[in-house]
């Protein structure tokens, strides 16, 4: 296994007052995201588990391209991964902030 | 806006059971919003031996586990994530299972309950022993809390089906709710092709694994008691249909199971293909019957005989 940590500041706090959620199942080509309000307001930390080794600087810009469009500040953010493509966790990563901003 | 929430319900209504997550179906089948978790994702519960084989670990171990209402009753509920390592009987998985059914059993006050969705093709292999080990805890567990006045609902219709482990976990419960692609069984498919070749099972034969271990199958044999439509909403009718008092679990409950199934085995044991078990029930035309739509097939369960008991 592989654990890469990503740390961002981001410009303001994530909206919608969830204090956590999760989205997605570890299923080949698949992952989950556990989204929680854990952290201060500018701050977004992201912790990946993935099996397939090789990968950082892709997770690395997927995750910067998601902290620039949607300012996730003050959640922390874990993943585990069963092997997913990078358009697979961009899409769950904005359907966690979704979840989030619902209130759910 | 109460359109869109019209709409939403509606979709979230005819979602397919089959292809939803554990979390989703559990939505969908509980009253909106009353579930609440036990030992959530953000405590991390997790498997402690996936990492040893390089595999990723859930935050949940494929088990979600909680309280909630059906029809504004309450009731306990458990579901499988049949899509993590197959939805299978680990350790972790196991334990909050055990924990769920053993709590309804000491607790009067907790719903007299519980509902398993499960979705799972056994004991997970990378922690067999315990897997196996968390299969019997999770049997005596239901039949201690069916012996204190529980009631423990299996629901089988995900993408694993119900076998192994789960195939006798659902065999151990008060009652059975079952939708068309729901397979039920305890030696799954291609663990028989393996053992006993291909002459004797054929795995990748759709229409036989279906015919013999499917809902249509076992609804009509009395393998199960509710056919459900595959959707949340469908689910939902035939679940909230078979609340209300358990039969009491007992002597007499056995002795008929005993009957049923001796009764059953006398009846149907020569038959060698699911077109003769079904023309066997009375069925009039097996091969229509395989092929009508789901409120046709409900109809036509509801007329032979023998699905409908009290034992089990």
């Amino acid at each position: 296994m592989v654990t890469i940590t990503l740390r961002y500041t981001t410009r303001g706090p994530a909206s919608g007052h969830a204090p956590s959620a999760i989205v997605g199942v570890v299923a080949s080509g698949n992952l989950e995201v556990l989204l929680e309000r854990a952290l201060p307001d500018t701050v977004c930390a992201v912790e990946i588990a993935t099996p397939v080794r090789g990968y950082d600087e892709v997770w690395q810009a997927v995750v910067a391209d998601f902290v620039e469009r949607t300012s996730p500040g003050g959640l922390h953010i874990s993943i585990n991964d069963g092997g997913a493509r990078p358009d697979t966790v961009a899409l769950r990563l904005m359907q966690g902030i979704r979840m989030m901003e619902a209130g759910r | 806006m109460t359109d869109m929430s019209n709409q939403s319900a509606a979709s979230r209504d005819s979602a397919s059971w089959f292809l939803a997550s554990a979390r989703d179906r559990l939505a969908g089948l509980l009253d909106p919003g009353s579930f609440v978790e036990f030992l959530p994702p953000s405590e991390r519960v997790r498997s402690p031996h996936l990492a040893l084989f390089d595999l990723p670990a859930a935050f949940d171990d494929g088990m979600v586990v909680g309280r909630g209402r059906l029809d504004g009753q309450g009731v306990l509920a458990a579901a499988q994530e049949g899509q993590f390592m197959g939805g299978t009987f680990a350790e972790v998985s196991g334990a909050k299972l055990i924990g769920l059914l053993r709590a309804a059993r000491d607790n009067p006050d907790l719903p007299r309950t519980v509902l398993l969705l499960l979705d799972s093709g056994g004991v997970r292999l990378q922690e067999a022993n315990a897997g196996e080990l968390a299969v019997a805890e999770v049997m005596r567990a239901i039949i201690e809390a069916r012996s204190a006045g529980v009631a423990v609902i299996a629901l089988v219709g995900g993408r694993a089906g119900a076998f192994g482990g789960a195939g006798l976990t659902a065999a151990t419960c008060s009652r059975i709710v079952i939708s068309e692609q729901g397979r039920l069984g305890v030696t799954g498919p291609e663990v028989i092709e393996t053992n006993q070749g291909v002459e004797e099972f054929d795995s990748q034969d759709k229409a036989l694994v279906w015919g013999v271990t499917g809902g249509r199958t076992r609804r009509l044999i009395g393998g199960s008691d509710a056919y459900a439509l595959d959707t949340m909403a469908g689910f939902r009718e035939a679940a909230v249909s078979l609340l209300g008092n358990p039969s009491p679990f007992d002597l007499r409950t056995l002795q008929a199971e005993q009957d049923r199934l001796a009764a059953r085995q006398q009846r149907l044991g020569a038959c060698d293909s699911p077109a003769a078990l079904w023309a066997t029930l009375g069925v009039p035309d097996p091969g229509a019957a395989r092929d009508m739509d789901d409120e046709a097939f409900a109809a036509l369960a509801a007329t032979v005989k023998g699905t409908d008991h009290d034992a089990r």
